[in-house]
């Protein structure tokens, strides 16, 4: 694979992550972690659909025209997100049935319209498909880690399986019922952009204002 | 002490060896002796007072609370034992019986020392974890270790139920300090009160040992509801069917988390803090009257359900909201800082307790939330005063 195409898959993974960089799709992640299999589930989806409309809205990109572009892409979108969800109804009818209505709102996340309109518009199909599998991947890395964090330290389990014996049930571990609630999941990617920020400072944003040191001041004053 | 100091205190200087520790040593010299760097640029005022003695007021006003939580801890699980007949166990009861006090309810310092034995490991492993955040961070970030954690640790401690397990309690401390106040940038610049956050994690991550009615009494195995649950449940009959009397509630004298029983307590550290102007009259007055005027509404509504008819000073004197009014609503970092705002936001924390208490059954205790909430609009509430204020001044010139 070409660098730049290699750049295009990777670079979202860590460098310009969706999640954390970006923040968008902060949604379906506070509300599909609760659980390991929903966060895998949605990843792939999401990961599926993203591609998939950034190739083809790449492919007619030429044919769309300016005014309506949003609504093109929208269409494009909405089908393929009725697709994954038929799909799932038909092979893993409870997962799609605890996804409930969130894999039907992959159709408003930020990131698969984000992506349409910045850029599968501007440049080829492979590039295009490569940015929508990374934009996927970086969102998986995220939700695969809220998701873990969130089941182990709230119920115990990982996939199903008991990690930790609760103490109800004869173990020693006591469930954090935080983590079962939505703004845990707002903690811990808060915590994660902490980590990755203080890793790869150039992601901090600067300062929107500085606090004028007070010597300054005085000679203003004067 | 002094000479040792400064004898010490070249390594710890920018070119010292043990620059990178000058946070501690700075702690250290600080909390023993007033600093001999004054203000040097523009706003100058002469005061004696900075941000440590500001601390420390709030500290002596809590005393008569932390009194109050040794004593009534203690008289509570002795009444209970007496009450129950359950056999002590542990190491508290071994060391009580070795002193010879054993668990007489009616003998005060037998109650004090059983319940400074369940006060001191809570408070000291809130201390010792939330120090330990504080100087880490302090180290890092080469800011200064000052003592708003020393309130902020006495005031988690206190709002906290006898028997929480201490590993809790150090998780709830760490999530108070570094999520609440660390992360956005220490004491000064956070925008919660910390000791509140901790308590509203472990409230949520936790809710079987912060509340329900095996908590409040500690003794194992021995469970009794706090006259709010009582409340909650059965209104003033059930509270009354329980022999608790609005003059128990008042003193003190009922189950609940440490320091948050005795209204009497926190009214006196209300007098000592407004009499040195710590905290904000208006802030606490607004909280009551709020509080005032939003039972006064309920009590006309037609009763859902047995909280609506509940009168106001039965509201003031259970659970935590002396508590909440006086020492947790007046933070002076995380209330509101104009005075019109401090009016409103007390207003809207006496307002929002008793619309949790009265409506909604999940919450019987409302002023945790109320407080963070208000917390948060303090910011609006005072830009919104300041633009008034503009706009008013303008027009005064136009």
């Amino acid at each position: 694979m070409k660098r730049v195409n290699s750049k295009i898959l990777l670079a979202p993974i860590v460098d310009n992550n969706p999640i954390i960089l970006q923040v968008l799709g902060i949604c379906s992640a506070l509300a599909v972690t609760t659980k390991l299999s929903t966060a895998l589930t949605m990843c792939i989806a999401l990961t599926l659909v993203l591609a998939c409309s950034n190739t083809l809205i790449s492919l007619i990109r030429h044919h769309i025209p300016t005014h309506i572009r949003i609504i093109v892409q929208m269409t494009i979108i909405s089908s393929l997100v009725i697709v994954v969800d038929q799909l799932l109804r038909a092979f893993a009818y409870e997962i799609s049935r605890e996804l409930s209505v969130f894999v039907g709102l992959i159709i408003t996340n930020c990131i698969v319209m984000g992506r349409a309109e910045a850029f599968a518009m501007k440049n080829p199909p492979w590039p295009s498909f490569l940015d929508g599998l990374g934009n996927g991947a970086g969102f998986s890395v995220i939700l695969i880690i809220v998701g873990t964090i969130r089941e182990l330290l709230g119920s115990g389990t990982l996939l199903g399986h008991v990690i930790l014996p609760l103490t109800r049930n004869g173990g020693w571990y006591e469930p954090n019922g935080l983590m079962l609630l939505p703004p845990s999941a707002f903690f811990l990617i808060g915590l994660i952009i902490w980590v990755v920020r203080s890793w790869k400072p150039a992601q901090v944003e600067a300062p929107e204002f500085r606090i004028q040191p007070a010597h300054n001041l005085t000679e203003v004053g004067r | 002490m002094r000479r040792l100091l400064d004898k010490i205190k070249p390594h710890f200087d920018k070119e010292g060896r043990l620059a990178n520790y000058h946070a501690l040593y700075e702690m250290v010299d600080t909390f023993l002796y007033t600093p001999a760097d004054t203000t040097r640029s523009a706003p100058h005022v002469r005061d004696a007072i900075d941000l440590k003695r500001l601390m420390g007021y709030v500290v002596v006003a809590l005393i008569p609370c932390i009194l109050w939580s040794w004593y009534n801890t203690g008289y509570q699980a002795n009444l209970a034992l007496q009450a129950s007949g359950i056999t002590p166990q542990g190491w508290r009861s071994d060391l009580l019986l070795w002193l010879g006090f054993g668990f007489d309810p009616d003998n005060i310092p037998a109650c004090s020392l059983h319940g400074l034995l369940y006060f001191l490991p809570i408070y000291l492993t809130t201390l010792a974890v939330g120090g330990c955040w504080e100087v880490l961070f302090a180290l890092v970030r080469k800011h200064e270790v000052n003592e708003g954690f020393l309130v902020t640790s006495m005031l988690f401690a206190l709002t906290l139920p006898p028997d929480m397990p201490l590993w809790m309690v150090a998780l709830g401390i760490s999530f108070g300090v570094v999520i609440g106040k660390e992360i956005f940038g220490g004491t000064g610049k956070n925008f919660l009160n910390p000791a509140l956050v901790g308590r509203a994690f472990l409230y949520f991550a936790y809710p079987v040992e912060i509340s329900g009615d095996s908590v409040w009494v500690a003794v194992d195995g021995y469970s009794r509801a706090t006259p709010l649950g009582l409340g909650a449940l059965g209104g003033l009959d059930a509270i009354g069917a329980d022999d608790y009397t609005w003059w128990h509630a008042f003193i003190g004298l009922i189950p609940g988390s440490l320091g948050e029983t005795s209204t009497l307590a926190c009214l006196l550290g209300a007098v000592f803090l407004i009499y040195t102007k710590v905290a904000s009259w208006r802030i606490i007055l607004g909280v009551f009257l709020g509080m005032l005027l939003t039972v006064q509404l309920f009590n006309m509504l037609p009763d859902s359900n047995p909280m609506m008819a509940m009168p106001w000073h039965w509201h003031l004197v259970l659970g935590g909201f002396a508590f909440g009014m006086v020492f947790m609503a007046t933070d002076p970092v995380s209330a509101a800082m104009t005075n019109a705002g401090r009016w409103v936001f007390g207003l809207l924390i006496g307002f929002m307790t008793v619309l949790i208490r009265v409506m909604n059954p999940a919450f019987p205790e409302g002023i945790m939330l109320a407080i963070l909430f208000a917390n948060i609009f303090a910011p609006l509430i005072d830009y919104v005063v300041i633009q008034l204020n503009i706009r008013r001044r303008l027009q005064r010139h136009d």
